[in-house]
């Protein structure tokens, strides 16, 4: 881990929190607290996972970091260097990208293939001549398995799938160093997510590529992280290797949200003992106090109300907000 | 008897682009007490399947073949008025997106009454204590003041709840559940599961399960359909599709999720995208996608085999397996012919024929 941590991380993000505010009252408003306090770094060349149910802040986390919501306070460091000014943040998103969870929201239906592929192209003015933006996008099209006669054919033309490919393409326009993929295979048939999943690990060999991967679904993201954080309300409430945080889950969190993957395998399900938990999750307009999760956990204390655990390093590379973890260790 | 009987069901949309056979010759039957899967990708027919016995196709959807006996009693072509009692009463229903099924504008209670008093003949008073019985039934808490609430002060979970109370309040005999889950978080499907797990056991209702997701299958089903392009590619119990698939696309849908021990590797996809089924192919609708077609999958449409009494598949390798071995038997006596040298492989450098 040491030699790691000498190294610069590609991105680092530093007590990032985004607040929204929502009227509550004819002219009242109120904070959203959507991301609340999230510190972490992303090395070159991984894959981060993100997991949390809906509403935890996972999107606006991938959102925030691209500059697509402005941050309420926090930092976003790009090789070492914030990300701050007007200038910076036209940088960075020539080096950054998003892939979106919906592949039939996302493409302009007025668009043919080869305008959607080329607008980041245009965008950035990164061609001289005509042939040359052709050719990069035939080339971006072959990256992803699509054929040069697709290229003036319409998104609506398409399958899901190949219209993920056709938004992963336009990712890769930009030559981009990191790409958020935001549910990149969630609106995808089963049949067709390993085909974009693969894809997306071949580029990633290929071409050198960072990611942060948002997703809910853990087998997807067990599959492709190197490193997972779990989000709830908002907070970071763990952090570390794939394999270790499947197989030593330590925030009550965590260990609940992993027992409730439905295995495809019949015999372990039955044998399977979900850690059930009661209730729902909190609006986050009225987050509890202190440990957003206490509401729902079975260990909660006097001391989970009173204050927010830190998000401390248990293990090596292994960290999580919890009091109860931080006694015990 | 069992409880619910379809047989060659053919149901059909007719579009301006041509007649969509969205199910095309669907059989199973369905024992009291007993959780069926039906699973597929979109486009599969598995919705189409579940609507169809419910007889609430879209106005371009028509049931054009078939029957589906339920109690022994034929429900294709049946007067309207033996559905409003088969509705509801004997079949219920819940939908994948607890959001829009509620009407916003209604309380709970209030929708939940309208079903009871549609179905019985109870009294106001009799339905509301009927609904807030099932309410407390699904683990709704305070469901006296719950019953005066609007759907949108209910998180989608427990509208969830609210829907599976309202399908089972007249004590149906089968509860189809299309996609109870999916529009929910892990934690939140984990205890809907769970809740119509136990409501199963505890009321004896049959259920089906339509889903895509094989983990949801694995966890709840007794007996597993597994459905391409509008056809049933394979059936049998949990434990035979599990670990023993009979049929290409099965296998293939089992190898292509990732689980613990992919993580590293790559995965092994279906190539190929689904099938448009307004250009249905000849034989064997997932040929185009199976890595091991033949020349006769490409022919003729396979039949359904019998793999062992709790087992069937449609799938010609089967055929080439029993043939090799000479231990196939089948489950419909209507012979089919094909020539035996058509069991060799489409491609070339693979050629194995028998013979």
């Amino acid at each position: 881990m040491s030699e790691l941590q000498k190294e610069t991380p590609l991105i680092e993000v530093k007590n990032l929190k985004e607040y929204f505010n929502i009227n509550v009252g004819l002219f009242r408003t109120k904070p959203l607290k959507a991301v609340d306090n999230v510190s972490f770094s992303i090395r070159k060349g991984e894959t981060l996972g993100l997991v949390g149910e809906s509403g935890c802040g996972k999107t606006t986390v991938g959102r925030t970091i691209l500059n697509l919501y402005k941050p309420t306070a926090g930092e976003i460091l790009y090789n070492g260097k914030p990300v701050k000014t007007r200038a910076d943040i036209a940088e960075f998103r020539r080096k950054a990208t998003m892939v979106f969870q919906d592949p039939y929201s996302s493409l302009n239906p007025r668009m043919t293939v080869a305008d959607i592929i080329g607008e980041p192209l245009d965008i950035h003015k990164m061609y001289k001549t005509k042939e040359e933006r052709n050719a990069r996008i035939l080339e971006l099209m072959g990256h992803v398995g699509l054929n040069s006669e697709h290229a003036a054919r319409y998104a609506h033309e398409f399958s899901g799938g190949q219209r993920q490919r056709i938004g992963i393409a336009r990712a890769l326009a930009i030559n981009p160093e990191f790409i958020v993929c935001d549910e990149p295979v969630s609106a995808l048939d089963v049949s067709i997510q390993a085909q974009v999943i693969n894809m997306l690990d071949e580029l990633q060999e290929k071409l050198g590529l960072t990611y942060l991967f948002i997703a809910h679904d853990l087998l997807v993201v067990r599959h492709i992280s190197d490193r997972i954080a779990v989000m709830y309300l908002g907070k970071m409430v763990e952090l570390a290797d794939a394999d270790e945080i499947y197989d030593h889950p330590l925030h009550p969190y965590s260990q609940s949200l992993l027992s409730a993957v439905p295995v495809p395998d019949p015999k372990i399900a039955r044998a399977n003992q979900r850690i059930a938990l009661s209730g729902d999750i909190p609006s986050p307009l009225n987050a509890p106090s202190g440990c957003p999760f206490r509401t729902r956990c079975p260990y909660a204390t006097e001391k989970c109300a009173a204050e927010m655990p830190a998000f401390k390093e248990i293990k090596p590379g292994h960290f999580v907000a919890c009091h109860k973890v931080d006694e015990e260790n | 008897m069992p409880l619910l009987e379809v047989k060659d069901l053919h149901t059909s949309f007719f579009t301006d682009a041509g007649e969509v056979k969205a199910v095309n010759g669907v059989s199973f039957t369905l024992d009291s007490g007993k959780v069926l899967g039906i699973v597929g990708e979109s486009g599969s027919g598995k919705s189409v399947t579940a609507y169809s016995i419910m007889q609430i196709l879209a106005s371009t959807g028509k049931i054009v073949g078939g029957s589906i006996k339920l109690h022994g009693e034929e429900l294709v072509g049946a007067d309207e008025k033996v559905m409003k009692t088969v509705r509801g009463n004997k079949v219920s229903i819940i939908f994948q997106d607890p959001m829009t099924s509620l009407n916003p504008t209604y309380t709970i209670g209030k929708q939940l009454m309208e079903a009871i008093m549609l179905h019985t003949n109870r009294t106001k008073k009799e339905a509301w204590d009927r609904a807030v019985e099932m309410l407390r039934l699904v683990n709704v808490n305070e469901p006296e003041k719950r019953m005066k609430q609007y759907p949108f002060e209910f998180s989608g979970g427990m509208r969830q709840r609210v829907m599976i109370a309202m399908a089972l309040a007249c004590e149906p005999d089968i509860l189809i559940a299309d996609e109870p889950t999916t529009a929910l978080d892990v934690t939140i499907q984990a205890q809907i599961l769970e809740l119509m797990k136990s409501l199963q056991e505890e009321l004896g209702m049959a259920i089906i399960m339509i889903t895509h997701d094989l983990g949801v299958v694995a966890q709840m089903c007794d007996e597993v359909i597994v459905m391409y392009a509008g056809s049933i590619c394979e059936q049998g119990t949990a434990d035979e599709i599990f670990y023993n698939p009979r049929h290409e696309y099965t296998k293939g849908l089992l190898r292509s999720i990732p689980t613990a021990n992919t993580a590293g590797s790559k995965l092994q996809p279906i190539t190929g995208t689904p099938i448009d089924l307004l250009n249905m192919p000849a034989g064997c609708p997932f040929a185009p996608r199976c890595d091991a077609a033949m020349k006769v999958c490409i022919k003729n449409k396979p039949i359904r085999m019998e793999i062992n009494n709790e087992h069937q598949a449609a799938c010609w390798m089967n055929v080439k397996a029993g043939v090799d071995d000479g231990s196939i038997s089948r489950s419909e006596d209507g012979q089919i012919s094909f020539e035996i040298d058509d069991l060799s492989y489409i491609d070339e450098g693979k050629e194995t024929t028998n013979e």
